[in-house]
């Protein structure tokens, strides 16, 4: 019987050649469990929306409504943290949430979570906090600084808060990366044993059976809580990438 | 001490950071249903704050589940 951490393997479904590149070293273009997953995610968001748009109506019918539903949902969430501002930066946190929401979701559905690799969850990161840092240099230029000095700090606390400050900023990919990979990870983790103790109480016997039924039990609940920890996780990365955006982008209110 | 026993050993241990991730997110809910309580028109404006909050909280307690993952099975 497979322990519960076999579930993360990366396996190479479609294998592809090994190409050289310049700057990078050998890339393999093998088609992995993972890429598929994120493939899949993809075709499977373009598909939606592509549906609920193909012949939208004036008053909507279901479909449309979970649509316009995620739509509003995340524009409101844009507009509200970073003001008008955050119009710009919808399309952005709109694609993170879905496409996390989606390879959560599939991980609940299928075999594979693309979202319990760090490597899928730390390039996430590394966008984010590129765009991030890129955005706070292009609108604000070398007062990008500005972000750590917090205004209101007399100067004497200001020479121990800054450097505080900013460990804390380049602590925040890192804790994005790991926060939906140990989410993603553990929850996985506890179902897989949970799923193990059904077995293992099973195989004694008639003695067994109680023990089995509750650990049955405990297996619907974790994942009745996954499906709530697969969307919270998506919302919570959406609404602290807007949260740094609004930090460099409404700088002079910091 | 072998490897092997040191391995549970950690695991467990590491498991104990999840008790303040599990105080912090009680105490953040805590204020929501006190504040919610007391004026229950302003409290629907606040959940998400509630729920940002909260994940943030637990995503501490993560961490610390994680490292014990990392001690059992690295």
């Amino acid at each position: 019987m497979a322990g519960p951490m076999e579930q993360f393997k990366i396996d190479t479904v479609v294998p592809l050649p090994v190409v050289n590149l310049p700057g990078i070293g050998a890339v393999d273009l093998s088609i992995t469990n993972s890429t598929f997953a994120m493939m899949l995610a993809a075709v499977l968001i373009i598909g939606f929306f592509a549906v609920v748009t193909a012949k939208p109506k004036m008053v909507p019918g279901r479909l449309q409504v979970v649509g316009e539903g995620t739509f509003g949902f995340i524009d409101d969430l844009a507009v509200s943290i970073m003001g008008p501002k955050g119009r710009a930066f919808f399309p952005f946190i709109l694609t993170l949430f879905v496409f996390i929401l989606a390879l959560n979701l599939l991980g609940m559905f299928t075999v594979f979570t693309a979202t319990s690799q760090v490597a899928v969850t730390a390039t996430f990161a590394a966008l984010t906090i590129l765009l991030v840092i890129g955005v706070g240099f292009a609108k604000n230029g070398i007062g990008f600084f500005k972000l750590f000095a917090p205004s209101g700090v007399p100067w004497y606390l200001l020479i121990l808060v800054s450097p505080i400050e900013f460990i804390s900023f380049l602590l925040r990919p890192v804790s994005l990366a790991l926060r939906l990979f140990g989410n993603m990870l553990g929850g996985h983790v506890a179902m897989k044993v949970f799923a193990g103790f059904v077995v293992s109480l099973g195989a004694l016997g008639l003695v067994g059976i109680p023990g089995a039924v509750l650990a049955m039990g405990g297996v619907v609940a974790l994942t009745a809580l996954e499906f709530l920890v697969a969307a919270l996780q998506a919302f919570v990365f959406a609404v602290l990438t807007t949260v740094y955006l609004n930090d460099v982008v409404n700088l002079d209110q910091h | 001490m072998d490897a092997e026993a040191a391995k549970y050993i950690g695991a467990g241990l590491a498991t104990l950071g999840m008790i303040g991730s599990a105080l912090g997110v009680g105490i953040i809910f805590s204020g929501f249903l006190q504040g919610a309580l007391r004026n229950p028109s302003a409290a629907a404006g606040q959940f998400t704050n509630l729920i940002l909050g909260a994940a943030l909280a637990e995503a501490l307690g993560i961490f610390a589940f994680v490292i014990g993952l990392l001690c059992l099975f690295g």
